[in-house]
């Protein structure tokens, strides 16, 4: 049996020194991207594409600055300052034009911008109009598309104003024949390229966009070389200077070549990930089983006594404080979806190899250890689940996740397998599955898998079919008519689905359209290289180089739309406690709360909805029409019957509800996920690949429930909505198991964009061994059950709400927000009250 | 399944409570079923309302619960056999609790059984107050029995619990003879038991005891204040401070003196 190096190593002082120079200062926005970019596009009009953005990536590289932050070993920074940006408007740039004068005040997410650099990019978005991967989506996009977005239906957002990014590229590859070798293999290739077939021009500027873009970043490394050797040349003190020139010799070498040894491999991983970083502006550019691509390098030294365990430690350590040393500036709407900072680079320990062995190894602890000791939302940390995980590396993480820090977050092998064999991978690819971003599976250097490519509020289509496809006044969705005529569930139900079926259908629609902006206008040759078999085919991963092709947009609110259609199934339907125009009436007022205080506000929103559509067909509406049209709203939808609605909420509220183990109900959530699930996996991709469901949000289901009115399932209008698959908030009161038994049963396996389920536990459900192992029992028992992922936050109420009053003293404390880890004190107001309010578990 | 010996499975019993994920009471991940009705009336009890074996009303924020259901073996067991993934995986079961379940000592038994024949591990948490007669019942289809050793001077017990001891600690005598594994249990709480001297002599009689190797201290919480109030019943122990951490581990080292394993909590 292996045995496992579990114990603690002891932290370098350097971590915390490190750690402070990056938390001390807000992060800003710096532009000398920008600038170089648009020099280089300017100058490259007349080339192909691939080209040009090769060249783009070269003039920057070439003279970015170089930046060596003190006490470093691991370097390489896209900005001169610490936890800074740069910013991508071949993109989109118009959003942060608006928001130059609130970006810095905003409550999620603010970065400091000086007026010099507002000056320098107004000046560089002159270039830009019209050229965007956003402005060529727009005009793709079908106008019914448009107006679900503009309704809230789905939003497809990430991918429409910034880079894909949500990739895991072959870092082994690169520590193995370094990026020499990889321009090689893209020179041999385009010997072989035949000049007369077909598209042998497009591979060829292709490939030599890859070919510049390896000479772009050996470069790079180079200018980090000199600088660290210019630093030691000044540098008075004798070990940072030997540090320096140790640096110096290593960026010399890496990434151009292959390691050859375990500081070389992990320079040349933090540069992998840096350019990544550089050459587009998306988030989730994951590392992947980092444990596995970096073991060779670790061992070996270590078997040559090469290296200690305490410098393999601390060069780990660097690493964790670098990948906290990337940011990226969004839109102030999703900066509260993506509250925290967060760039979800995700990295993973553990679970089985190609061959189905388990592939726990000594650098799994190691990962857990930087964790412990950085205590950094970044990496997203994540563990592999399956039988075969040794109970060391359990326990192992159970005390990371007993710190409170929100990590790792759990997978199961069990599920994810079969689940991406369904999708057509090998059984070896899909064996050697890391996980991107928050939840989503795939095969590493093979996959472009645009994961994260909607999200799609499964409430707002019931609240169309309550409008009979109508929303404020504006045909949306399709005509269901009225539901008050409804006589059976099943009429009811059947609605629901032609809702979900139509909506699904435009937010493919939406997707498809930026998926072609991006291939036509930001083919990313320097990642494409790291990614089969885009050099073999000549093709960059956004135009479907990639063996594996995915979107996957996902789905939230399942737990809200079970417990509706259910509450509507059996009070409406079985029971006969009140009809579907009562309930309509309810939800349109709320269900009486605060006495029908919101009507007015709800009668003016609906009035502007109706005037709008009028003006758009043509028709000139006055005044008088406008007072008119409130007026007869108002008549409707302010007062009512506040004690009919209040009662009606009641009822609802003691109707059974999912997360409590209760299997008819259970059963029936399985049953409404599929609404969604199934006809997102009929549509293809313009790169050849299918879509596929994922059931999570981000953490936007605080910002998109405020974008939802009052929903059957007694929630009240624009509060936050479930978040993954997690029971509704409060909802679940028969403990963790039952709530975990009750998720289970939702099919996981269809779902294989990921699931998401969040458990909060109270510290003391994990005190001493004993709990240790009660938690490792739990997650253990959930996979049994055929659930996919699992996460823990392990906090008390009190901490929270102190930490509210107090964000000074909790600048470093933790939390998990749906699907990856995020500092507490920097997430918006609205979403600290949503981690307060959530179910307690409490194990004592 | 045959229709054959399986009334037991039809006994039924009166509980007011079954709680899943329970990680203090016995080995592992456990269901505890609560059975209503206890002989003893502690001042300290966190679980005032099982004491009465009548259906009550108890107030819980603001709205009156109806406390105590009367169900059968198997409507228990189809709740218990939910999570027996969780006690594979982690070594726990059921665990009656109460009240007292010798109080109904053949619904009791019929559940110990039913765990038994669905492969569930049980325990049983007890004050042994009872003819051994009722307590024989159970041992068959008992794993572990977690029994309340709460005083070894006979004035005080009452005192305190409204009973003597005597039969309490004659039971703990056979029951180490007879069960499959004893662990006493002290309940520590300020102004009763939780001098040094007290300690020691539970202790003392516990290690004396056949076959036990094992005592726990579970330190005082006023978690069940709030429902002395709702039952419009007053909470006698008053305003007494919780133990401190410190002087726990002083009363594990005391206990550890006679030999005996012993952990603070279950």
């Amino acid at each position: 049996m292996k045995q496992f190096f579990t114990a603690d190593i002891p932290v370098s002082g350097r971590i915390e020194l490190l750690k402070d120079n990056i938390f001390k200062n807000m992060p800003q926005i710096e532009t000398d991207r920008a600038r170089l970019l648009t020099e280089s596009y300017k100058a490259t009009e007349d080339m192909p594409i691939n080209m040009r953005r090769a060249k783009a990536f070269g003039h920057i590289l070439r003279n970015i600055p170089v930046t060596i932050r003190d006490h470093e070993l691991i370097v390489g920074s896209s900005t001169v300052a610490p936890r800074s940006c740069q910013v991508f408007p071949e993109y989109s740039f118009s959003w942060l034009e608006d928001e130059f004068e609130t970006v810095a005040t905003r409550s999620a997410d603010p970065f400091y911008i000086s007026d010099e650099n507002k000056a320098a990019l107004r000046e560089i978005y002159k270039y830009w109009y019209g050229k965007t991967t956003s402005d060529l989506a727009s005009a793709y996009m079908s106008d019914e598309a448009k107006l679900a977005i503009e309704h809230n239906i789905f939003t497809p957002g990430n991918y429409y104003y910034n880079g894909i990014g949500h990739v895991t590229v072959n870092y082994g590859l690169v520590l193995k024949i370094g990026f020499k070798g990889i321009a090689d293999r893209a020179r041999l290739q385009l010997k072989e390229i035949c000049l007369g077939e077909a598209h042998a021009v497009t591979k060829r500027a292709f490939l030599q966009g890859v070919i510049e873009s390896m000479e772009a970043a050996i470069d790079f490394a180079k200018r980090y070389s000199a600088k660290a050797a210019e630093l030691a040349k000044s540098c008075s003190d004798p070990k940072r200077k030997s540090e320096l020139e140790k640096i110096s010799e290593i960026c010399s070498r890496v990434p151009e070549n292959g390691a050859t040894g375990f500081y070389e491999a992990c320079q040349s991983f933090w540069f992998v990930q840096l350019l990544l970083q550089t050459e587009s502006s998306g988030h989730s550019i994951s590392p992947g089983r980092f444990d596995q691509y970096m073991y060779p390098y670790f061992k070996a030294d270590l078997d040559k006594g090469a290296i200690t365990r305490e410098f393999a430690q601390e060069l780990i350590d660097c690493i964790w404080i670098k990948l906290n040393d990337l940011n990226k500036v969004r839109d102030a709407a999703s900066a509260e979806g993506f509250a925290g900072y967060s760039m979800f680079q995700n990295l993973i320990c553990g679970g089985q190899d190609s061959s189905g062995i388990d592939a726990t190894n000594d650098l799994s602890f190691m990962c857990i250890n930087a964790s412990m000791h950085t205590m950094l939302p970044q990496p997203s940390l994540s563990v592999r689940v399956w039988n075969g995980s040794p109970h060391e590396l359990l326990m192992k993480c159970a005390e990371l996740t007993r710190t409170g820090i929100g990590l790792p977050a759990y997978y199961n092998d069990e599920v994810i397998i079969p689940a991406l064999i369904n999708r057509g991978l090998t059984m070896e690819d899909a064996r050697d599955y890391n996980i991107i971003g928050c939840v989503e599976p795939q095969k590493s250097g093979k996959t472009d898998g645009w994961h994260d490519a909607a999200f799609f509020n499964m409430c707002r289509p019931l609240e169309l079919v309550f409008g009979g496809g109508y929303d404020n006044g504006v045909l949306v969705g399709v005509e269901t008519g009225d539901v008050s005529k409804m006589t059976t569930f099943d009429e009811f139900y059947n609605a629901y689905k032609k809702q979900m079926e139509y909506m699904i259908a435009l937010m493919v629609n939406a997707d498809n359209a930026i998926d072609m902006a991006h291939a036509e206008r930001c083919p990313l040759p320097f990642q494409s290289s790291m990614v089969d078999d885009c050099i073999k085919r000549g093709k960059s991963l956004q135009e479907g180089g990639a063996v594996y092709n995915f979107t996957g947009p996902q789905g939230f609110g399942i737990a809200n739309m079970a417990d509706a259609l259910y509450a509507i199934k059996k009070l409406v339907f079985e029971e006969e406690k009140f009809t579907l125009a009562e309930l309509k009436e309810a939800l349109e007022h709320n269900f009486g709360k605060d006495g029908g205080a919101n009507d007015t506000e709800r009668a003016k929103n609906i009035t502007l909805g109706v005037v709008k559509a009028m003006a758009e067909k043509g028709i000139n509406v006055s005044e008088a029409d406008i007072a008119s049209i409130f007026s007869q709203v108002s008549g409707v939808q302010t007062g009512g019957n506040t004690a009919r609605y209040q009662q009606i909420k009641e009822l609802i509220d003691e109707a059974p509800k999912y997360g409590n183990d209760i299997e008819e109900v259970d059963l029936f959530a399985r049953d409404v996920a599929y609404t969604y699930t199934k006809p997102v996996e009929k549509y293809k991709n313009p790169r050849g690949g299918q879509y596929q469901a994922g059931l999570y949000p981000v953490s936007a289901n605080v910002p998109l429930g405020a974008q939802t009115g009052a929903t059957p399932d007694g929630r009240y209008a624009f509060t936050p909505v479930a978040d993954g698959v997690s029971p509704s908030a409060g909802k679940d009161v028969n403990g963790p198991t039952a709530s975990a038994n009750s998720v289970a049963k939702l099919d996981h396996y269809i779902a294989s964009n990921g699931t998401l389920f969040n458990m909060k536990f109270h510290p003391s459900a994990l005190q001493g061994t004993t709990g240790l192992e009660s938690f490792v029992a739990l997650v253990r028992s959930y996979f049994d059950q055929k659930g996919s992922h699992v996460q823990f936050n392990v906090v008390s109420r009190e901490t929270l709400i102190d930490a509210q009053k107090h964000p000074e003293n909790y600048k470093g404390l933790c939390v998990r927000v749906a699907g990856y880890s995020a500092l507490f004190v920097t997430l918006s107001k609205s979403l600290q009250d949503d981690i307060i309010s959530r179910t307690e578990q409490l194990g004592f | 399944m045959n229709n054959t010996n399986h009334g037991y499975l039809n006994t039924k019993g009166r509980i007011f409570d079954i709680q899943r994920f329970s990680v203090h009471d016995g080995p592992g991940i456990r269901t505890i079923v609560f059975l209503k009705g206890c002989v003893l009336r502690c001042r300290w009890c966190c679980n005032p309302e099982s004491q009465s074996y009548d259906i009550e009303q108890m107030e819980i924020g603001g709205k009156l619960k109806t406390i105590g259901r009367d169900v059968t073996v198997a409507e228990v067991m189809e709740e218990v056999k939910k999570d027996r993934n969780y006690y594979r995986r982690s070594g726990g079961g059921m665990t009656l609790s109460g009240g007292e379940s010798l109080v109904q000592a053949d619904f009791a038994a019929a559940l110990l059984r039913a765990a038994k024949e669905a492969g569930i591990n049980t325990a049983l948490e007890s004050t042994g107050c009872a003819e051994y007669s009722r307590i024989e019942k159970l041992l068959p289809y008992l794993d572990t029995y977690l029994m309340d050793i709460k005083h070894i001077n006979g004035a005080k017990h009452k005192e305190f619990t409204g009973a003597d001891n005597r039969l309490i600690l004659e039971n703990a005598m056979k029951i180490a003879r007879d069960a499959k594994q004893l662990v006493v249990r002290v309940p520590v709480i300020p102004t009763f038991n939780d001098t040094e001297e007290e300690i020691l002599d539970i202790a003392k009689f516990a290690s004396a005891l056949p076959n036990v190797t094992r005592i726990h201290l579970l330190p005082y919480h006023r978690l069940g204040a709030d429902k002395y109030k709702g039952l419009g019943r007053p909470y006698t122990m008053g305003d007494v401070e919780l133990i401190p951490n410190e002087k726990m581990e002083k009363l594990k080292k005391v206990a550890e003196s006679t030999g005996l394993l012993c952990m603070i909590g279950g």
